[in-house]
This record gives structure tokens, sequence and C-alpha cells, in this order.
């Protein structure tokens, strides 16, 4: 009998107690929910996450409520993970930020926002960006996945010291192909210096002269395979003719072995985007300051080495699209922030008014007080877009496996090209 | 004290709560993955586009796959790789098992410790080691060898030129196989340790009195008592090697090497998913290769099987 009323009382004490917990968790709910409305997602990758945090300051003053967070991935991971995020429409940052290689490939499916519709509407400032950046965000049916945010102009980055002592001079470099092996072979009889790190570097430039309207780098825009055509068999041909005088290292970009051959000066030249300049000075090969200098590309070739994009997914929070895309006009269009990251991180910059900026013609202590990014200023106006297919990786895969074949193994170019054609074609359609 | 009644489990409702965390992880990373692999191997999928861009293509994934000459390229990359590496371990586990079992004594955990190590390290630390030690130029192992061509006689033994190892394509594979067996031959080793272990000695005190020699005995009593070890370790090796993944991918930095010579089946298809972005082939082949495995281990298991069960 006198358990009874205990025993309520306790039931009593704990119900309050639930509904305190329940009532508690709702209000903690409610406050996320309205926090989450007040957050912006960005997924990135180093060191663009830098970037994206160092604007976050500047976004703040535009929009003190909304908080940005950082998604900071690997760069291979980062890219995987938007590829599932985008097949699950799962987890999708409000804002995805995306280089040119993946963004080829992601722009030929549906999963990023047109940003040349309303409300975006990006074509009223496509004359701000370079053109051919902008053109490498407009996928095939006419719509811009992405705005553009920082490119890699091409560049011809060699040793001026080792030039020097073999009596070689940057024209003899530069003017043609044929003239840059015969300068490598000058430069490695009188030095010992390979002209460049792998033959591969060069068929991937000249691969990338020549191209006709409609066409792109292996394909055309009927997906017909093109990899028999002059620029490969030339491609094909300079580079053999760089390994049979032995004047590549034979060592792939971002290998140990690569590294090595800049900090101990085995590495003559190197063609790539103006961003390794940076590379070599902080952790390369920073010992080797002052001796570098930087050219245009040989026989006037220009070439784009990667770029970072913006973008918006599809199946993104809605309510946050708004935010998002001005979020995305405060990194790729706002003078300030575009100027710092070109000074913080090498980013090189896809809008166009801030090229009179007087940080251009600042001498640059690692290529000896050369103001190089003038020349890189005048590279990034030349490059043309390249139309972008959905078997290209594969393609650039097969074509390096042919082209090993002939250089390791002495196979004929014709031979090797049409193999590949056999190979390409059957994937061209799939 | 005791729960509350509300709190309490019901006998009945044990095992099913207490299993129910394996249950949910398997469904979710086991079960779930392999049937939704199984019905993206009959789609076309742009996988950026979302799920519901998926077209069905009935077979057309298997027909492409079994006509790819890099599918076939990577089985046969997997079947050296997975013989080159995994046949030398049972050679060298085996004997060495034995040599540990009957030589050490105190030090015995340490030296299985020792030979364990490779096993237990991250995939990740052991590439790296691996690359700078197979590196062309400033390579130890390169520089070994320059060191012994230097030593009279010894110089037309040695390559007249440093090896490119990861480069070439005919230095991959070796390359590869060198890292999976070191890797794993201390593993089998302990397995052969476990079942040398459970060999009665009095088998081997009956020999030793009937004159038989230190390899006899090896031969004639321990090979035989250790063949349903082996049938274990050499299935292992077989599903193992079948689906090497790691150590080639990270050695090639993902991209399986010039001509693809180390590029294995797995690595293959993992490309085809995210770096072709078909995901469709790339089930349709995870499935094929699926195939392959259960028909080599069926035959390891004929191969190996002890009599006495093979006649049940």
């Amino acid at each position: 009998m006198l358990l009874e009323p205990t025993t309520t009382t306790k039931t009593k004490t704990i119900k309050t107690e639930a509904k305190r917990v329940i009532y508690g968790l709702l209000l903690w709910g409610v406050a996320q929910g309205a926090l989450a409305q007040h957050t912006l997602t960005v997924a990135a990758y180093p060191a663009v996450d830098e970037i994206v945090k160092s604007a976050i300051p500047a976004w703040k003053k535009l929009h003190p409520t909304v908080d940005i967070k950082v998604v900071s991935r690997q760069f291979v991971d980062h890219h995987t993970a938007m590829t599932t995020a985008l097949s699950t429409s799962a987890y999708l940052p409000d804002v995805m930020v995306l280089e040119v290689g993946y963004l080829g490939r992601f722009a030929q499916g549906g999963g990023l926002e047109d940003l040349s519709r309303p409300p975006y509407d990006i074509k009223r400032f496509q004359t701000r960006f370079v053109p051919y950046a902008y053109q490498q965000a407009t996928n095939r049916r006419g719509a811009v996945v992405a705005a553009p945010a920082d490119i890699g102009p091409g560049t011809l980055l060699y040793r001026a010291d080792i030039l020097a002592k073999a009596g070689v001079s940057e024209a003899e470099l530069t003017q043609s192909w044929d003239g840059y092996v015969a300068a490598g072979a000058k430069i490695k009889l009188a030095t010992g210096a390979n002209l460049l790190s792998h033959a591969r570097d060069m068929k991937d430039i000249v691969i990338r002269s020549g191209i006709l309207p409609g066409e792109g780098l292996y394909f055309d825009n009927q997906s017909n395979v093109l990899v028999t055509s002059p620029r490969f068999v030339r491609a094909f041909e300079l580079a053999r003719r760089v390994r049979q005088q032995k004047l590549d290292a034979r060592v792939g970009t971002w290998t140990a072995d690569w590294n090595e051959g800049f900090k101990r000066g085995t590495i003559a030249t190197q063609m790539t985007g103006a961003w390794l300049a940076g590379h070599l000075n902080t952790w390369l090969a920073p010992n080797t300051k002052g001796s570098w200098r930087a050219a245009q590309l040989p026989e006037g070739a220009f070439a784009a080495y990667g770029g970072t994009f913006y973008s918006i997914p599809r199946g993104a929070a809605p309510e946050r699209k708004q935010l998002a895309w001005e979020f995305i006009q405060l990194m790729t269009m706002n003078r300030e922030i575009q100027v710092s990251a070109f000074k913080a991180q090498d980013a090189f910059p896809a809008l166009l008014e801030i090229y009179d900026d007087s940080f251009f013609e600042q001498p640059i202590a690692f290529l000896g007080g050369q103001t190089a990014r003038l020349g890189w200023r005048t590279a990034a106006k030349r490059i043309t877009a390249v139309d972008v297919h959905k078997q290209d990786a594969f393609a650039e895969e097969v074509i390096n496996t042919e082209l090993d074949k002939v250089l390791d193994r002495g196979k004929d170019i014709t031979i090797a090209l049409a193999d590949a054609q056999r190979l390409l074609q059957q994937r061209a359609n799939r | 004290m005791k729960l509350p009644a509300i709190l309490r489990l019901s006998p009945k409702a044990v095992p099913y709560v207490l299993l129910s965390p394996f249950v949910f992880l398997f469904l979710v990373f086991g079960l779930f993955p392999l049937l939704f692999s199984l019905y993206l191997a009959f789609q076309s999928w742009e996988p950026t586009s979302g799920l519901n861009s998926m077209s069905f293509v009935g077979f057309d994934n298997f027909v492409f796959a079994l006509k790819d000459e890099w599918f076939w390229k990577s089985l046969k990359n997997t079947g050296w790789l997975a013989l080159a590496a995994g046949v030398p371990q049972h050679l060298i586990a085996i004997p060495l098992a034995y040599f540990i079992h009957t030589s050490f004594r105190r030090l015995r955990n340490t030296v299985v410790g020792v030979y364990f190590m490779p096993y237990i390290t991250s995939s990740v630390a052991i590439a790296i080691l691996f690359s700078s030690l197979f590196s062309t130029d400033f390579g130890l192992i390169n520089i070994g060898i320059k060191t012994l061509s230097a030593i009279p006689g010894m110089a037309s033994l040695m390559p007249a030129s440093p090896i490119d190892w990861m480069n070439d394509a005919d230095n991959i594979k070796p390359a590869i196989a060198v890292l999976v067996f070191w890797r794993y031959v201390g593993f089998n080793v302990v397995l052969y340790l476990a079942a040398l272990q459970t060999i009665p000695d009095d088998i081997y005190e009956a020999a030793t009195m009937d004159g038989a020699s230190r390899v006899q005995k090896f031969l004639y009593i321990t090979l035989p008592s250790l063949k349903p070890m082996i049938f274990f370790a050499v299935t292992l090796s077989v599903i193992g090697g079948l689906q090497l993944f790691e150590e080639p991918f990270i050695l090639t930095g993902g991209r399986g090497g010039s001509d693809q010579a180390g590029m294995t089946t797995a690595i293959y298809l993992y490309r085809m998913a995210f770096d072709f972005n078909d995901f469709g082939a790339a089930s349709a082949m995870s499935w094929l290769l699926f195939i392959v495995i259960a028909a080599l281990t069926l035959i390891t298991n004929r191969a190996f099987r002890p009599r006495s069960s093979a006649s049940t």
C-alpha cells in the first residue's frame, strides 16, 4: 500500500523529465535548423581551401549572419567525394570547387546548375573572364556549369645558368620545336643536364597545337577519333627524337626523381603552368632561386595547365543557392580577393579587369627578378579552349601507353597510333 | 540495481539486439554495395547526373568488358602477380616457419614479430618506402647494384645502366611482386607456425628413434601434417592475390604504370568507375572478377582438400 504512491510520484517525475528532454531536443533541432540556414558549405581542396578561408572576412562584411564552412579534402579525394555526392544527390555542398580536368567530365552530366540561366545569368559577366576559361566551363549543350577563379597559363621554365654554360639562348629554345630539341642536344653535351623531365611533356603540348574548330583533343564533336591526325604524328616523332638523343630524364611529374632532378639541376627546362614557379620556390627546389627564367612555350604554342572553377550542384539546398551564387561572384569577380589569392597562393587570376594590377609588373625573385607575370598574362589571353569529350581521360591514358611503347620498345608510330585509334573507337560512343 | 522493466530485454530479443550492430553494418557496407553493383552492371549511368540518369542496357556492359583488351590485360597482370608474389610466399614461409619452430626457443616470438611487422605496417608507408628504394637514380636498390658491379668479376653480371624500376613496363611487375612477397610472407609464417605447434612431438621422437634426418622429418612428417593449413593459406593467397589493389595502386601513383604493366583488375575497375566515369562497365568487370576468384578458389579446394574429407 505504501509503495504505490511512491511509484506514481516516480513515474510522474520521469514523465516530466522526459518532456523536458523532448522539448530540449526540439529546441536544439530548431536552433540547428536556423543555424543551418545561415551556413554555406564550400567543398574545396588545397590550396583553394586557403583562398576560401581568407575570403571569409570579406564575405562576413556582406552577410554577417551567414557562416562559411569549408570542407577540405585532398585533391583526388575531393573529386571522388564530389562524384559520389552528385551521383547520390546526398551531402552536396552549396558551393563545389572543381579543377578543370574534372570540370570537363562533370559538365557532361546534368548535376551542376546552368549558371547562364536566371537567376544567375553569368553571361552578363562573360567579358570579365579570360575567354578560354569561360569557354572551358561551357558544355556542348551551351550550359555554363561553373565560374572560373584561377587559371594556369602554360610557360617554359628554364635554367638560365645551365643554358649560359651550354651557350644556348632563349630564342634558340623557343623558336621552334626542332630548335628546342637541337638546343637540348647542345645542353646535354655541354652540361650533362637533361632537356626536360619526360618526352611525354613535349607530346602533351604538340598535340594541343593546331586543333581545328569543332575538334577536341582526341575526338571531334561527332565522337570521331582524331589520334592518327598529323598533330599526333608530329608529337610522337618529336618525343621519339628527344628519347633517341637521350635528352629526357625519363621521370614523371610529381615523383621523387622529378623533385631531385630540379634540386640537383639535372633538368634544364620544364613546360608547365605558371604556378610551378611558386612550387619550385617554396618546396620543390628553393635552392635554385635566381637560376630559373620563364619564356613562352616553343613555336608559339599556348596551352593551359589546370584551373579552378566554382559551381553550384543542382541538388543543393534551393534556399541557399542565391547565397551560393553571391559567394561565387565574390570569389571570382572581386578584385581584392583575386589579387590576394594571386599574391598568396600563385593563383593566376581568371578575372581580366585585374590584369592591369601593378602586381603583374613586379619582378619575381625566384626567376632572377624577371617580370614573368607579364608574359603569362599574354599567354592567358591567347589560349583557346578545347572541346571536352567524356572519354578524354581514357584517351589520354591510351595515347601515353602507345607513346611509351614507341619510346621504350621502338614501336612504329603509325602502328602505335592506329592501335590507339582502334581502342578509342570502341569507347567513343559509350 | 535492477533496470526498469521498460529497459529490460526479453531473453528472446537478446540475440537479435546483440547481433543487430553487425547485421546493420553488414547490410549497409556488405550486402547493399554487392546488390547495387549487380544492379549497376546492367545499367548505363552518367554518375554526376544523379541516380535518375540510369538506363537499363541488358548485358551490354558484360559484352563490352569481355571484348575490352585492357580488361584481359589486367587479368593477365593480376594472374602474373598472384603467381610471382604468391608462390614464393609459401615456398619460403613453410621452411622458414619450420626453421623458426625448431631453432628458436626464447627468441621465437621476437623473430616472428619481425617477420609479421610488414603485414601490420600501413600500405602507404610501405609504398613510400619502396618508391624511394626503387628510385632509378637515387634509390638504394640501384645504388646497391652499382656497388656490387664495382666488385671485380661482378660487373658482367650486373646491368650497365641503372634499372628503371617504376617506369619500364618490364620492371614494374617484378618490383610489385617483391613488395607483395615481402609484405605477406610473415603472415604465412605465422599461419604455418600455428599449424606446426599442433603436430605432436612424439611423431618426431619416433622418427628420430628410427634414424630419420631433419630433412626427412620435414618431408614426411611436417609437410603432410601441414596440408590443411597449406589449403587455408593458399586459398587466402589466391583471393588476396586476385584482389590485389593497394600496393600496385600506390606504387604506380594510382595509374597502373607504363603500358599498364602494374594494373591489376581491381585497379582497372576502380579506374573505370572513378577515372573513366563508367560505373556500369566497372560493376560488370567486378562480377566477372568474382567469377574468376570463385573458380580458382574451387580449383584450389580440389587440389588441396584433405583426402578424408574429399571422400565424404
